[in-house]
């Protein structure tokens, strides 16, 4: 007997992305025909090479800088390393002082944890109860010897939009030199403005398999006239700062991505954020007791809030309990951001926000992707009514 | 015109069966391997399978000695800095060769600021390091010894399971770059005795951007990389599922092949080795002929500039390089070269010219046809006399 396939809505899309077709296809072409080692001196060397330019070109609009601003790493984690600990190896003379928060992805917040078994201090922002970094703290938190700034672009667990500006206005304040100011847009690029002008930023990591590309592979911005040391020493490739051989298909996949990013950046964020608008009164109808965190939906919060993540909480309900019976209804949410939910620690960002305990406990994260149909937010809202009418009686 | 791949320990084509396991990956089975639900437990399975086929090919008795990468590179970096900063207390010595890859002595050049020291042991005529000089190299407080397993330029395989034995009798960790060498040679760590071995997935016709370290159980390094709590927390960051799948998928290939592909391409290797003896005066073959990778070729051509004939051999469709494809932007020597003790003129003259499973005997005829040609019209035209 055949069985009927239950209905898959995936609404995991801030752990990863299903890769697009256009970005398969430009990798299955590239592993097939431009399979050549970049550095290599013969004409097929070259086409990969020109492979590698033209992404490094794509990645530079996106961000509205030059392609020498542009390196590519294996991934957001790699980049973050690389800017967070060379920053502090090139500014030790300078400085020992770090300021970061305490909503940053562990990849982040445990490279600096790691520093300050180096002899680095490290000051741990906190957020506000919508999950903003709280910008009075910053001030308070600045030093003269203050060498480092890194503060992500959108929390990855509830989707607050970080005062990135404002941060940047208080750094050109400080006396002295300005701190390096280092963004994690892993979960920003494409959902919300990049005010890498604005807010005066010098470096960002970029993940593309957040948006639609493939895994292992991710870019770090850093501004013209700046360098840090490698982390990876080798052959000498992305000018020094990242050897090993360069992923020439995964950077044809993100090069495709990135294109389709650009093309409809308008139309993704506003079908987004009609999406989260919409999964927001689904739920608000079918579970009257579900609380969101972080911003509600609405043109006000525009500014403070992404348009693709909606973080609930059902008092009562465990968030892995409620995760786990949405997945038995074909929903697939989670509870903190991925790489913690194997260690079963507490969603980091919620926990570091001025929140009752049992709203901590029982956060869900729904993230979105432009691929999502506003009918798989119905059935999200169903799946989420019906295991909580479940999970309440038991 | 024809076109003729002959530079595979720069890169391979991706396996069409590679290719559609990363596909696949990337379609249906895209989720995120730390997620519980269903599509990070499917990414999950990929992760533990693939750590089955790499440990398999390399016989690890535990496929939780397989830690994934971005690359060869980033092995040999984990291996040699996780080690070193790991041990610091117990030493701040490392014994490696000068004619390992970059990625290795610049990860050792790296530690040098950090007040380690280096010593790099000296090559043969040959490229081979001799046992014994590491041996004497070896102090109270050296902490890893690091050796390839093959030469990625010359092709010259190392007595990697004697030297592993004088760093286990002296109590030091020794790692093995063996990026070259899987896929083309038996590599087994419990034969080899190596605590460490460092693996790249685009050189045994796996996909770029992935790479695995090899981690005997019971070793302890430092992770250089932090972040999420992955790959058992030497390295965090998002696994590359499909390119980890792919890499696989690529050594169970090896596995399959190995035979085939060792006899293929020493028949191939040899047979434009004595054609090339034959029909070119003044032609040196560098490595060892005996203890040499299967698919490697390495020539210098006196009176003839490596680059110049590169451009000649592209000209005609061939694809070949001079030294290893990391360092051919560089003008210097290889540095490998120079270690073996060869003059300038002849290392600059080298041309390497490496085999893989999908090259005939037609391709050598062919480069055999025209790389006389080649030598002679460079020749005519050089100042230099050979």
């Amino acid at each position: 007997m055949q069985e009927t396939k239950k209905q898959t809505v995936y609404l995991d899309n801030s752990s990863t992305t299903a890769a697009l077709k256009s970005v398969r296809r430009a990798m299955c072409q590239a592993m097939r025909d431009n399979y050549a080692n970049p550095s290599s001196l013969h004409r097929l060397g070259m086409e990969a090479e020109r492979m590698i330019e033209a992404g490094r070109r794509a990645a530079a609009g996106l961000l509205e800088a030059e392609p020498e601003e542009i390196y590519f790493t294996s991934g957001a984690t790699e980049a973050n390393n690389i800017i967070i600990r060379g920053a502090a190896q090139a500014y030790a003379q300078r400085g020992s002082h770090i300021i970061t928060s305490q909503i940053e992805h562990p990849s982040v917040r445990l490279t600096c944890r790691d520093l300050q078994d180096r002899g680095f201090s490290v000051s741990y922002l906190p957020a506000d109860e919508r999950g903003r970094v709280r910008v009075d703290r910053l001030r308070e938190a600045l030093r003269e010897d203050t060498i480092l700034c890194s503060i992500m672009t959108v929390n990855n667990e509830v989707g607050s939009i970080q005062p990135l500006s404002e941060i940047g206005r208080e750094l050109d304040k400080k006396p002295g030199p300005r701190p390096l100011f280092h963004t994690d847009a892993v979960q920003g690029v494409g959902k919300v403005d990049l005010p890498l002008k604005e807010a005066g930023i010098d470096a960002m990591s970029l993940s593309a398999h957040k948006f639609h590309g493939p895994k292992g592979i991710g870019v770090m911005y850093l501004r013209r006239g700046l360098s840090v040391p490698p982390l990876q020493t080798g052959g000498g490739q992305e000018r020094g700062l990242r050897s090993g051989t360069e992923n020439t298909e995964a950077i044809a996949g993100m090069t495709e991505a990135i294109e389709w990013l650009m093309q409809n950046e308008e139309d993704n964020r506003d079908y987004l954020r009609h999406l989260r608008r919409r999964l927001a009164e689904l739920i608000q109808q079918a579970v009257p007791q579900a609380v969101i965190n972080g911003a509600p939906p609405g043109r006000k919060h525009q500014d403070v809030q992404a348009p693709h993540i909606l973080n609930v909480s059902v008092e009562g309900i465990r968030g892995e309990v409620m995760v786990h019976a949405l997945e038995q209804r074909g929903v697939f949410a989670s509870t903190g951001a991925a790489c913690s939910t194997n260690k079963r620690i507490h969603s980091t960002t919620l926990a570091s926000m001025p929140l009752p305990q049992g709203r901590i406990d029982s956060a869900v994260r729904l993230s979105m992707s432009p691929m999502n149909t506003v009918d798989e937010m119905k059935t999200a809202a169903q799946a989420l009514k019906s295991a909580a009418q479940q999970l309440m009686k038991g | 015109m024809r076109r003729i791949y002959l530079d595979h320990s720069a890169t391979t084509p991706v396996h069409p069966r590679v290719a559609s396991v990363v596909n696949r990956y990337m379609l249906a089975d895209y989720g995120n391997a730390s997620s519980v639900h269903s599509f990070g437990e499917a990414a999950r399975k990929a992760l533990i399978r693939a750590r089955e086929q790499v440990a398999g090919l390399i016989g690890a008795e535990d496929r939780e000695e397989i830690i994934f990468t971005s690359g060869g590179t980033e092995s040999d970096n984990l291996a040699i800095k996780g080690a070193a900063w790991y041990n610091r207390k117990k030493g701040k010595h490392i014994v490696t060769s000068a004619g390992e890859h970059h990625a290795v002595l610049h990860a050792c050049k790296a530690l040098k600021r950090h007040g380690f020291r280096i010593t790099e042991v000296g090559v043969d005529s040959e490229g081979r390091v001799d046992p014994d000089e590491v041996a004497d190299a070896i102090e109270d407080d050296t902490i890893l010894v690091t050796i390839m397993m093959a030469n990625n330029e010359v092709g010259t395989v190392q007595p990697v399971a004697e030297i592993a034995e004088i760093a286990r009798r002296h109590e030091v960790l020794f790692h093995t770059d063996a990026v070259q060498a899987v896929g083309q040679l038996d590599v087994n760590v419990s034969e080899l005795g190596v605590d460490m071995l460092s693996i790249s997935g685009h050189k045994i016709y796996g996909p770029k951007g992935v790479g695995a370290l090899y981690l005997r159980k019971g070793t302890r390094i430092r992770s250089q990389q932090h972040g999420g709590h992955h790959e058992r927390n030497m390295r965090a960051g998002t696994e590359n599922v499909a390119g980890i799948a792919g890499l696989g998928e690529a050594c169970a290939l090896a596995e399959e092949e190995l035979k085939f592909r060792r006899s293929h391409m020493i028949r191939l290797r040899d047979r434009l080795l004595d054609g090339l003896q034959e029909s070119i005066e003044g032609l040196h073959i560098n490595g060892s002929r005996d203890e040499r990778l299967p698919n490697n070729a390495n020539v210098s051509i006196a009176g003839v500039e490596g680059e110049a004939m590169l451009l000649g051999l592209n000209a005609e469709g061939i694809a070949a390089s001079s030294g290893s494809a990391c360092t051919s932007e560089t003008l210097e020597a290889s540095h490998v070269l120079s270690a073996m003790g060869m003059k300038p003129e002849l290392a600059h003259a080298s041309v390497r010219l490496t085999f893989g499973r999908e090259n005939t005997e037609e391709d050598v005829d062919y480069v055999l046809q025209v790389f006389p040609g080649i030598v002679s019209r460079l020749r005519s035209m050089s100042p230099l006399d050979y």
